[in-house]
């Protein structure tokens, strides 16, 4: 596995191997010392052409646990004013002597069209709607944690699929380790032919809770509650937000997760979130595992 | 006076229903006879058995970026590039800088083809003022500085009252008006066609619903105003299946297809490849096979190529930034070939729908090989395998689908007006 | 050793090389390396043992399971994996998985006796030294080793050795497990 730049790529057996590698990070993370010196004089190069700070700390401290140097690229202007070809941008980076780029964008793709034109590991920190891998991969990590295997589970993932990478990203890493996924949302929100990815599409979060394991909440963008996909925060809560009464619809012991940040109230309503089912936390403390594991793993030098 | 002779070929000429290998005589800039060998001892003699002589072709949608955009195309480059593909005539669209809303650009571009063009370049003017979709262009004054019909292509006339004066004005002027159909609110900021590869990507989609909301609109305007409604670059099957049915009921309806739409589906986009961005976006298998029907049984009318060249730097970047389009002209009559290759057309068919239709249909000479006319002429060989590769194609720009790709045809020579403007070179005879 | 996983006890069917130590010789090795391991630490006071991943893991037991015979008290266990210590960068091929590091005690101030297999070039143990100071400051590092095959390459000195074995830079030590379970190491 030269690149990680989405999970739609890659094998089960290549999602077992991260996971696996995760553990061990993990426990580094657990020590009082949280370091260890395999990247020692490795670059990591945050590439974020999105801004994001909890995904760009993490993979810093991520790189630094592993005594890699971290550094941040960004990039001034609105995204739609690129001056620059990405053949420039591949060149510029490729004089900074990464030994990784971690890249973000808001549009998708770029991951994939740098990892053409560079000739170091490329991660995919997010691309546009497309996929967020190490998402995938940590919420994959946090549920084996709770359940163990995932075959065989039902996972509920709600929101704006259409808009969502990490959906995306989540559908293709459960259903490939086994999961029964269902997709809930607005029409408005639910993308055109998403059955071809082996999930079932619900328009109601009765539908879409009965009996489920696992539940992922997704993040509403305000914006697009502004009347154009969805008439307003107040109804999208009352018809698709998490609370107390709706959690009841899944298993008893079910379990919550959420990418973050949390729009309290939103998306799931704050005594959802802070209660026991909610494994929120977790998943921010193994992200940063799993992105040691990633950048472990990518930088072995293997095609 | 010069004559020349080619002999051998398989001579293709729809208008006489003409399909079969014999003797041309070219006079000067005049075809003199066709089909059975002229007494008159020829200057020139080309050997042309086992290729196929046919008139040069005519694009109605051509994008030649000058006046304002050289540095993507020229008329001079541009030109070249349809000489090679086997045009004679070139149809070039107004979105230029300034826009062709005014006699004095059209003059401009007529000029500058005259000094620099390889090929005959006609004009399409802009039917509103700037593109803007509000006031109608002097139509008149444009017609009679010689444009051969008018669109807004490059943009959309969303407005439907502008649309319906724009019909009448211009069926009034004796002019079609060519409609890029695609209702923008509908496409959003879609940039591929919306279904299962949009969602998996995560780009943007725009439904065929935006393109074939718009035709079925034009068409009832058509109905309304009796004017002749070109429908530009169809890509949906419901777009087809709504000009089947206007067609049948008598609207003066005629539409085109480009080779890309006609080879491709939105399976490509997944490799995030930019040179498979362009408006309307390619879509899905099934829209393609009855883009390939509707060409075969004349529901569409004619292949024009919409070329649009854009520099390497503005298509290099992120999916969404980059402009729409992708050349065309060398590569169209490689993928309509493939149309005779499954049998669902005859080459006499074929050279219909590039050369004979759209003259016709734009009431301009050309597409014929009768004697008398204009020795507009390209030489075809149909088995010429050949790779598409961005050192070796003409037109400045380099944004083809098809890099990369062996091709299977290519025009092997052209001539306009009985002037060789084209010859294949022998470093190309791979 | 430099790579763990040729050196953990495995059930290894057919055997080969030659055998320099079998299972009883293993066992009269670990209880002189436990006895020795209490001379120096008496009481086997402020004490713990630290195997090395994997390969350490088999021989630590069996001197914890001798000690605490002798001394009348467990002496607490724990594994280090050096994975990713390790000081030779992979340039081609498959990053090795690391294994779970378990060490449930402090080592602050104590007597850490690291257990290994097999001692080499001495880059194992200086890894592992490494790792146990990332976790504290111990009072004193000792080194246990079943096997000493010589070829230093670090200045790393063993405090209690099984046997010493001498060997070609070629030849492989291993560690395994018989068929029978048995275990024996062998030169190969």
């Amino acid at each position: 596995m030269k690149h990680l730049l989405g999970i739609e790529g890659m094998t089960r057996a290549e999602i077992e191997r991260v996971l696996e590698t995760s553990e061990a990070m993990l426990e580094i993370s657990q020590r009082e010392i949280k370091r260890v010196p395999t990247l020692r004089g490795r670059t990591v190069i945050n590439v974020f052409l999105e801004s994001s700070t909890r995904t760009r700390v993490s993979f810093e401290i991520a790189a630094k646990r592993l005594s890699a140097d971290a550094i941040n690229v960004t990039r001034a202007g609105s995204s739609l004013s690129k001056a620059e070809t990405l053949a420039d941008m591949a060149r510029n980076l490729a004089a900074m002597s990464a030994d990784v780029l971690v890249v973000r964008d808001s549009v998708a793709g770029v991951p994939h069209m740098l990892a053409e034109r560079v000739s170091v590991p490329v991660v995919n920190a997010g691309d546009g709607c497309h996929e967020h891998p190490t998402q995938a991969l940590l919420d994959a990590f946090t549920l084996r944690q709770s359940l163990g295997s995932l075959e065989g589970r039902v996972i509920s993932i709600v929101g704006d699929i259409s808009h969502s990478r990490v959906a995306r990203s989540d559908i293709h890493c459960f259903t490939k380790l086994g999961a029964e996924v269902r997709v809930a949302g607005p029409p408005t929100m639910m993308p055109a032919g998403i059955e071809v990815l082996g999930v079932k599409p619900c328009f109601s979060l009765e539908q879409a809770l009965a009996g489920a394991d696992v539940i992922v909440m997704l993040r509403i963008q305000q914006e697009r509650l502004d009347g154009a996909l969805f008439p307003s925060v107040r109804e999208y809560s009352r018809t698709f937000g998490l609370t107390q009464r709706t959690l009841a619809l899944a298993k008893p012991e079910a379990i919550v997760l959420h990418p973050g940040p949390i729009n309290r109230g939103v998306e799931i309503a704050s005594d959802v979130a802070d209660a026991e089912p909610s494994r929120i936390l977790e998943q921010v403390t193994n992200g940063v595992a799993v992105r040691m594991a990633v950048l472990y793993l990518l930088t072995g030098g293997q095609t | 006076m010069t004559r020349t002779r080619i002999q051998g070929a398989r001579i293709l000429d729809p208008l006489s229903g003409r399909d079969e290998i014999g003797v041309l005589d070219v006079v000067d800039d005049r075809i003199e006879s066709v089909g059975r060998e002229s007494a008159a001892v020829p200057d020139e003699v080309i050997e042309a058995s086992g290729l196929w002589l046919a008139p040069g072709f005519v694009d109605l949608h051509a994008h030649l970026r000058e006046p304002g955009q050289e540095y993507k195309e020229d008329i001079e480059t541009g030109t070249r590039a349809a000489a090679a593909g086997g045009y004679t005539t070139v149809c070039c669209m107004a979105n230029t800088d300034p826009v062709n809303d005014t006699p004095a650009v059209t003059e401009y571009i007529q000029r500058r083809a005259r000094e620099s063009g390889a090929v005959r370049v006609r004009v399409i003017a802009a039917a509103t003022q700037g593109l803007r979709g509000e006031i109608m262009s002097e139509m008149a004054g444009l017609a009679g500085a010689g444009a051969v019909a008018f669109s807004d292509d490059g943009s959309v006339i969303m407005n439907a009252a502008v649309m319906r004066r724009v019909l009448e004005y211009a069926r009034g002027i004796g002019r079609p008006v060519i409609a890029h159909c695609e209702d923008l609110n509908l496409r959003g900021s879609g940039v591929v066609h919306e279904g299962a590869h949009a969602t998996c990507c995560g780009l943007p989609g725009s439904p065929a619903e935006a393109e074939t909301s718009m035709v079925a609109r034009d068409h009832e305007l058509a109905r309304l105003t009796g004017a002749h409604l070109h429908v530009a670059h169809v890509s949906a099957v419901r777009s087809v299946e709504l000009i089947r049915e206007a067609k049948a009921a008598g609207v003066r309806v005629t539409a085109e297809v480009t080779p890309h739409h006609l080879a491709l589906t939105d399976e490509t986009v997944r490799t995030f490849d930019t040179n498979f961005k362009m408006a309307p976006p390619l879509r899905s298998a099934r829209d393609r096979e009855a883009l390939r029907e509707g060409l075969a049984d004349g529901t569409i009318d004619c292949v024009a190529t919409d070329h649009a060249p854009h520099a390497l730097y503005e298509k290099d970047v992120e999916f969404t930034a980059a402009p729409f389009g992708v050349v065309g002209f060398e590569t169209a009559l490689s993928i309509a070939l493939e149309l005779v290759r499954e049998e669902r057309m005859t080459p006499l068919e074929l050279v219909d729908r590039l050369a004979t239709r759209p003259a016709r249909l734009l009431g301009i000479p050309g597409g014929t090989l009768e004697p008398g006319a204009p020795a507009d002429l390209v030489l075809v060989e149909p088995e010429r395998i050949w790779k598409v590769e961005s050192t070796r194609l003409t037109s400045r720009s380099k944004n083809s689908s098809f890099l990369g790709r062996e091709l299977r045809g290519r025009a092997l020579r052209t001539w306009v007006g009985g002037r060789l403007v084209f010859e294949l070179g022998e470093e190309s005879a791979r | 050793m430099s790579s763990p996983d040729p050196h953990a006890a495995k059930p290894d069917a057919d055997g080969g090389g030659r055998v320099v130590l079998d299972a009883s010789g293993i066992q009269r090795a670990t209880t002189r390396i436990a006895h020795e391991i209490l001379e120096r630490n008496p009481g086997a006071e402020d004490m713990c043992l630290v195997a090395i991943v994997r390969g350490g893991q088999p021989v630590a037991e069996l001197i914890a399971a001798q000690l605490a015979e002798l001394a009348g008290r467990a002496v607490p266990l724990g594994a280090l994996d050096i994975t990713l210590y390790r000081d030779d960068v992979v340039a081609r091929g498959v990053r090795p998985m690391p294994r779970p590091t378990r060490m449930p005690f402090s080592v602050e101030g104590k007597r850490v006796v690291l257990v290994d297999d097999v001692m080499f070039t001495g880059r194992t143990v200086r890894a592992a030294m490494d790792a146990v100071l990332d976790f504290g400051r111990p009072g004193a590092i000792q080194v246990a080793v079943l096997v000493d095959r010589g070829h230093r390459e670090l200045p790393i000195k063993v405090d209690f050795v099984g046997k010493n074995i001498p060997t070609s830079r070629a030849e492989r030590v291993v560690l395994r497990a018989r068929p029978d379970g048995e275990l024996e190491v062998a030169v190969v």
